[in-house]
C-alpha cells in the first residue's frame, strides 16, 4: 500500500518533471528514498505494537473484555430532570380530639368546626398523606433548579420551586424562591425523612401542623474557608406563613439568619450546632382562644413575631461507617416573643363569649420549647428512637382581654418511642408509641404505624 | 450583609495557593494524587477504607473541605451518589463543579463491567453507569493516572512538569509491578470465588479468577439466611473456594458461609490502608495477591 503510494508519486514527479535535469533528480530520489526509509521504520514500530498487544491480550484471563463504557446517550430524553416520588401513609390509633391545639399556645389558624373538619394530623385510622413529586435538574452551568409538589385529594401543593447557584465562588449559595428555610435543623428537612412519625411538638407550635417554616424569598449563605464548618446565612421572604400573615406591602415580610459550626471529632464522631433567629410580622393573625367559660372565641393578633433556635446534632458509627451500627442525638431550642395587641371577638353569634362584640388589649407573650432525641441503628435493618419534648406556655400578658380569655399556665410534655425497618434505602416501615399530653386534661396514648417509601433518582440527604 | 462580603473578598485574596488541594472521595484515589503529586498536593480524602463510600454522609466536614478544594477526585459511576452532589453544591466552589476541570471522575476513563441492561431497582441498588470499583484492575490505576495527572498539570500549570515527571515515575513502576502480579497470580486463574459484594469483579476480570455469586442476594441489601443457604446448596454442584470481603463489610456472613462449605473467608484491603500492608497502591496489590495465593494453597 505504502508502496504504491510511492511508486505512483514516482511516476508523477518523473513525468511532470521531464526539464529537471540529473542533479535535481537525484535530489528527489533521495528524497524519496528518505520517505520511504521513514514509511517502513514507522510500519515496523507499528508491526511491533500490535504484535505486543496480541501478547498482552493472549496471557491476560480468557473472559471477554466485558462491555465497553456506555457511550452518552444522545437522546432528547436524557435532559429530564432527575424524578422521585414519596409515598407516605399511616394506621394511627388515638383519642378522637377534633382540634389538635397545644394548650398555652396562639393556633396556626382557626379550625374549621364543621363536619369532616378533622386536618391531617388529627386522622384517625388509615390514612394517606400527601404524595410528594420531586424535580431537579441543573438549569446550566450556574443554576440548579429543584421543585417539590405535594399532591393530595383533588389539590396540588407546591412545597418548595427553588433555584440555586452553582459558580458564584468565594463560598457563596444563593438561593431564591419557594423554599424550606435554613433556621433550625430539622425545619429543612421533609417529613419522609424524619425519624419519627410527626413534626416534635416545638415545630408544631412554632409553624403550625405542616412543622417547618417556608419562605418565598431568597437565601443568601457563606460558607468559611476554614477546616471547621462555619456556615452563615441570610434570609428575607414574603413572610405569609404563620407566626405572620400575608400583608400586602412592598418589601420584606420576614428575615431569617442563621449561624451553623461543625467538625468531626476522630473518625467515628461528627456533629453540627447552630444558632437561628426569624422576625416577622402579623396583621389580623386569627385563631381559636377559650374565653373563661371555656367557649371558642375568635382572637386577632397584630405585631411582631421574633423567635430564637439554637439546634444541635451529633452521629456516632463505628469507624464513621454508618452501615451497620450508627447513633444519632439531636437536640432543639426555640424561644418566641411576640409583642402588639389582640382583638378578642365572638366566633359566632350563636355561641357568645365573654369578648361579645370585641375586646381590643395589648398582648405580650414570651414561650420556649425544646426536643431531644436519640435514633440508634443497631443493624442494618432495624432502628430504634426516643424522643421526649416539652414546651412552656411561659409568660402571657393580655392585658384587658385577661379578664376574658382561659389562661392556664402549662407545659405541654410529649414522649415518644419508634421503631423501624428498613428493606433498602428506599423503603421503610414505622411503628410508633407516643404519651401526648400537649392539650391540658387529656393524655393521649397514641400508636403509629407509618410506611415511608421513594421511587425514582437517588436524591443525597443532608447531614 | 456588606461585611460578609468584605469577609469574602479578603479571605479569597489572601488564600493564594501554595499547593493543588485535591479532595479525594476514597482512599485508592487519594494515593494516586499523591503518587503523582507528590508534597505539590495537599490531600484530604473524605472515607477511609472502615466506611462504605455508598453510605457516607454529607456531613460538614466534608463541605468545609470542599469548599477549599482545587480538584475533586471521584470514583464516578454513581459511587457517590448519596453524599457527593450535596456536598459539591453546597460548598459554594464554582471550581468543582460536574463538567469542570476541578471535578474528576476516574470511572470515565476505564471499560466499566457490569452495566446493566435494564436500570430498574427491583435488580437493588445497581448503578446505571456500571460497576464502580474499577481500581482493583492495575490496568485501570494506570490508565486513569494518565488522565490525572494531565488534570492535575491543566489546573497547577506551574507544577505541570512535576505531575508529568511524577507519572511517568509511577507508571514505570506501576507496569513492572503488573508484570509481577500477573506471574505471580498465575496460580489464581479459574479460581472459583463467592463474594460479599460486587466489590472484586475489576479484580476477578483481571486474574482471570470466576465470580460465581454475592452474599448479598441484590446489590445493597443485606445477605438473607435464604440466600446463604441457596448458595450453600449450590456449593455442592457448583463449589466456591473463597468467599471475599472488603474490610468495610461485616464478616459475619462470609464466616458462615465459610464454615458451613468449609471454605476460607478472605478479607482483602480492597483499598488503600484496609490492611496493615495496604500503605499505598502498590502495597494494596502486593497484600490483596499475597492473600488469595494463601487462601487457595
Amino acid at each position: 500500500m505504502q508502496k504504491t503510494f510511492v511508486m505512483a508519486a514516482m511516476l508523477a514527479v518523473a513525468s511532470t518533471a521531464q526539464a529537471a535535469d540529473n542533479a535535481d533528480l537525484a535530489a528527489i530520489r533521495a528524497q524519496i528514498d528518505e520517505m520511504k526509509k521513514a514509511y517502513e521504520q514507522r510500519i515496523a514500530a507499528l508491526e511491533q505494537k500490535l504484535a505486543q498487544a496480541e501478547a498482552r491480550g493472549t496471557s491476560t484471563p480468557a473472559q471477554e473484555v466485558a462491555e465497553p463504557s456506555q457511550p452518552a446517550l444522545a437522546a432528547a430524553n436524557s435532559f429530564n430532570p432527575e424524578v422521585s416520588l414519596i409515598l407516605q401513609g399511616q394506621y394511627k390509633n388515638m383519642k378522637d380530639v377534633p382540634e389538635r391545639s397545644i394548650t398555652g399556645f396562639f393556633p396556626a389558624g382557626i379550625y374549621d368546626q364543621g363536619n369532616g373538619a378533622i386536618t391531617g394530623i388529627s386522622k384517625r385510622g388509615f390514612s394517606v398523606d400527601h404524595s410528594e413529586l420531586v424535580l431537579a435538574a441543573n438549569i446550566d452551568p450556574y443554576w440548579r433548579g429543584q421543585a417539590i409538589v405535594a399532591m393530595v385529594d383533588g389539590s396540588a401543593e407546591v412545597e418548595e420551586a427553588w433555584f440555586q447557584s452553582l459558580g458564584l465562588g468565594g463560598g457563596v449559595g444563593l438561593k431564591g424562591g419557594r423554599f424550606r428555610s435554613g433556621i433550625g435543623y430539622l425545619n429543612e428537612q421533609h417529613p419522609h425523612m424524619w425519624d419519627f412519625a410527626d413534626a416534635p411538638l416545638m415545630y408544631r407550635a412554632m409553624f403550625g401542623d405542616e412543622g417547618s417554616y417556608v419562605q418565598d424569598g431568597a437565601q443568601l449563605k457563606w460558607l468559611a474557608p476554614t477546616d471547621t464548618f462555619v456556615e452563615i446565612g441570610t434570609e428575607a421572604g414574603r413572610g405569609a406563613a404563620f407566626p405572620g400573615t400575608d400583608r400586602n406591602r412592598n418589601g420584606r415580610g420576614a428575615a431569617a439568619a442563621f449561624v451553623h459550626v461543625g467538625d468531626d471529632v476522630g473518625i467515628a464522631h461528627s456533629w453540627r450546632a447552630g444558632v437561628s433567629y426569624l422576625t416577622t410580622k402579623a396583621k389580623e393573625r386569627e385563631g381559636n382562644l377559650e374565653d373563661i367559660g371555656g367557649v371558642q372565641t375568635l382572637g386577632r393578633f397584630t405585631g411582631d413575631s421574633a423567635t430564637w433556635l439554637a439546634d444541635f446534632v451529633w452521629k456516632w458509627s463505628p469507624n464513621g461507617n454508618p452501615q451497620y451500627q450508627n447513633f444519632k442525638f439531636q437536640a432543639e431550642y426555640f424561644n418566641r416573643r411576640e409583642k402588639g395587641d389582640l382583638l378578642c371577638s365572638d366566633m359566632d353569634s350563636a355561641h357568645p363569649t365573654a369578648c361579645g362584640g370585641g375586646v381590643n388589649s395589648l398582648y405580650r407573650t414570651r414561650q420556649s420549647g425544646w426536643y431531644a432525641q436519640g435514633v440508634y441503628q443497631f443493624t442494618p435493618n432495624w432502628r430504634g428512637g426516643l424522643r421526649y419534648e416539652q414546651l412552656d406556655s411561659g409568660q402571657r400578658d393580655f392585658g384587658a382581654n385577661a379578664a376574658n380569655l382561659m389562661l392556664t399556665d402549662y407545659r405541654p410534655k410529649k414522649t415518644s418511642a419508634m421503631i423501624d425497618y428498613s428493606w433498602s434505602e428506599f423503603s421503610r416501615v414505622r411503628l410508633q408509641l407516643a404519651q401526648d399530653k400537649s392539650i391540658l386534661g387529656i393524655v393521649d396514648n397514641q400508636l403509629t404505624l407509618q410506611y415511608v417509601m421513594s421511587l425514582g433518582a437517588h436524591g443525597a440527604h443532608k447531614f | 450583609m456588606k461585611f460578609c462580603i468584605g469577609i469574602v473578598l479578603a479571605i479569597t485574596a489572601l488564600s493564594a495557593q501554595a499547593d493543588l488541594k485535591v479532595f479525594a472521595t476514597v482512599p485508592e484515589w487519594g494515593a494516586l494524587a499523591r503518587e503523582i503529586g507528590g508534597d505539590k498536593v495537599k490531600l484530604y480524602t473524605a472515607t477511609n477504607a472502615f466506611q462504605d463510600p455508598h453510605r457516607i454522609e454529607a456531613k460538614p466536614s466534608l463541605l468545609a473541605q470542599a469548599r477549599q478544594a482545587n480538584l475533586v477526585v471521584a470514583a464516578g459511576a454513581d459511587l457517590e451518589i448519596g453524599w457527593l452532589p450535596l456536598v459539591l453544591r453546597d460548598s459554594g466552589n464554582p471550581a468543582i463543579q460536574l463538567g469542570q476541570p476541578g471535578y474528576f471522575e476516574a470511572a470515565t476513563y476505564v471499560n466499566r463491567l457490569e452495566v446493566p441492561t435494564v436500570v430498574d431497582r427491583v435488580h437493588g441498588d445497581v448503578h446505571a453507569a456500571g460497576n464502580p470499583h474499577t481500581h482493583l484492575d492495575p490496568r485501570n490505576v494506570l490508565k486513569v493516572a494518565e488522565k490525572l495527572a494531565a488534570r492535575m498539570a491543566q489546573l497547577d500549570a506551574a507544577n505541570a512538569t512535576v505531575y508529568q515527571a511524577g507519572y511517568a515515575a509511577f507508571a514505570a513502576k506501576w507496569q513492572v509491578a503488573i508484570a509481577r502480579w500477573e506471574k505471580e497470580a498465575a496460580p489464581l486463574k479459574g479460581i472459583a470465588v463467592l463474594v460479599h459484594h460486587q466489590s472484586f469483579i475489576y479484580l476477578t476480570n483481571w486474574l482471570g479468577m470466576k465470580e460465581i455469586g454475592a452474599l448479598e442476594p441484590k446489590p445493597g441489601i443485606e445477605p438473607s439466611s435464604g440466600h446463604l443457604t441457596s448458595l450453600l446448596v449450590r456449593q455442592q454442584t457448583m463449589p466456591a473456594r473463597m468467599v471475599l470481603r472488603t474490610a468495610y463489610q461485616q464478616d459475619g456472613p462470609s464466616q458462615w458461609m465459610a464454615g458451613k462449605a468449609g471454605i476460607p473467608a478472605v478479607l482483602l484491603p480492597f483499598t488503600v490502608g484496609g490492611t496493615p500492608e495496604a500503605k499505598d497502591l502498590f502495597g494494596l496489590f502486593d497484600d490483596t495477591i499475597q492473600r488469595l495465593l494463601k487462601a487457595v494453597r
